[in-house]
C-alpha cells in the first residue's frame, strides 16, 4: 500500500500561515529592541530558526536514510530526499539572512575566521553535493542506497559539527541558545520560540507538499506507462529525485 | 557592538525578511509549475484512456 503523503496538508498549511504571521507580528510589535544591537537584532528571530530547522532537516534526512537502509522502503528514500532538499532551501535562507545581519553588525558580509559561520557553510556545501550524487547514479536501487549512506554520514556529521563549534572559542558570533538562555528576557524568548515553532511547521508543511507532489507524479508516470503498454521497469531516465515509491 | 540607529538598521531587517519571503514565493512558484506538469500528465492519461476505450 502506497503511503499517503498529503494527509493533513490543508490543516498544516493554515497552521503555518497563522503561526508564522503571529510570530512575525510578535517580532515587530511585542519583542523589545535589543539593548545592545537595537533594531538589527530582529533578524535573529528569522535567521536562527532558519539555521536550526535546516540543520534538523539534514539530520531528519539522515534518519530517513537509515530507515531506508534498514527496511529497503522507497518511501523513506523519498522522505530523506525531500527533507534534505527543503533543508537546503532553508539553509540558503539562513546564509543570506546571516550575511545581511553580519553586514549590519560587523561591517562584513562574511567572516571566514568565525567557526559557527564556516561550519554551517561546510554542512550546507556537504549536503549541496547530495543531489549531484543522486543524479550521477542512474540505477534507482543503487541511487537510493548510496544517497541513504551519504545522508546518514552527513546527518551524523551535523551534531558532531555543532558540538565541535560549541567547544571552540568564538569571540564574535552571539550565543543565544545556552544553558542560561542567552540572557534573553521572557518576551524575547517567547517570540524566539514561537518563530522556531513556526519555521518548523513551515518546514514540515513544505516537506509534505513536495512529498505529495512527487509521489503523485511518480504514480502518474507509472499509470501512463502501463496505459501506453510500456514496461513498468527501470527505464525511467536519469533524475536526482526518487522515481519509485 | 554599538546599536545601529533605526534608519540604518531598517533596510537590513527589511532585506532579511524580504529574502525569506522571496524564497518562499519562489518555492511556491516552482511548485505551481510542477503542479501544472502533473495536470498535463493527468490529461495525457485521460487521453490514453479515451484512446483505449475507443479502440476496444
Amino acid at each position: 500500500m502506497r503511503p499517503t503523503f498529503g494527509r493533513g496538508l490543508k490543516t498544516l498549511s493554515i497552521a503555518s500561515a497563522v503561526i508564522l504571521t503571529a510570530a512575525f507580528a510578535m517580532v515587530f510589535f511585542y519583542a523589545p529592541n535589543d539593548a545592545d544591537q537595537g533594531f538589527i537584532q530582529k533578524i535573529f528571530y528569522l535567521h536562527v530558526p532558519l539555521a536550526i530547522v535546516a540543520l534538523c532537516g539534514f539530520v531528519a534526512g539522515g534518519i530517513y536514510g537509515l530507515k531506508h537502509l534498514r527496511s529497503g522502503d522507497r518511501a523513506h528514500d523519498l522522505r530523506s530526499y525531500v527533507a534534505i532538499h527543503q533543508a537546503l532551501i532553508l539553509g540558503v535562507g539562513a546564509l543570506a539572512t546571516g550575511s545581511i545581519w553580519a553586514r549590519a553588525a560587523w561591517g562584513h558580509w562574511w567572516v571566514w575566521d568565525e567557526p559557527t559561520l564556516v561550519s554551517f557553510l561546510i554542512v550546507f556545501l556537504l549536503f549541496a553535493c547530495y543531489q549531484p550524487l543522486r543524479f550521477s547514479i542512474e540505477d534507482p536501487e543503487r541511487q537510493a542506497r548510496y544517497a541513504a549512506v551519504f545522508a546518514v554520514v552527513g546527518g551524523a556529521f551535523v551534531p558532531l559539527n555543532f558540538m565541535a563549534v560549541r567547544l571552540a572559542e568564538s569571540l564574535t558570533h552571539p550565543r543565544v541558545l545556552s544553558t542560561t538562555g542567552g540572557a534573553m528576557p521572557g518576551s524575547m524568548r517567547i517570540t524566539f520560540l514561537l518563530s522556531l515553532v513556526a519555521m518548523a511547521i513551515l518546514f514540515i508543511t513544505l516537506c509534505k507538499y513536495e512529498l505529495s507532489a512527487k509521489s503523485t507524479r511518480i504514480q502518474l508516470r507509472g499509470m501512463r506507462r502501463r496505459l501506453a503498454g510500456e514496461d513498468d521497469g527501470l527505464a525511467l531516465g536519469r533524475s536526482a529525485a526518487p522515481q519509485q515509491v | 557592538m554599538p546599536a545601529l540607529p533605526l534608519d540604518d538598521a531598517g533596510p537590513y531587517v527589511a532585506g532579511a525578511y524580504l529574502v525569506f519571503l522571496a524564497l518562499v514565493l519562489a518555492y511556491v512558484a516552482i511548485m505551481a509549475v510542477r503542479q501544472s506538469r502533473i495536470q498535463q500528465e493527468v490529461d495525457e492519461i485521460a487521453r490514453l484512456l479515451e484512446q483505449r476505450d475507443g479502440g476496444a
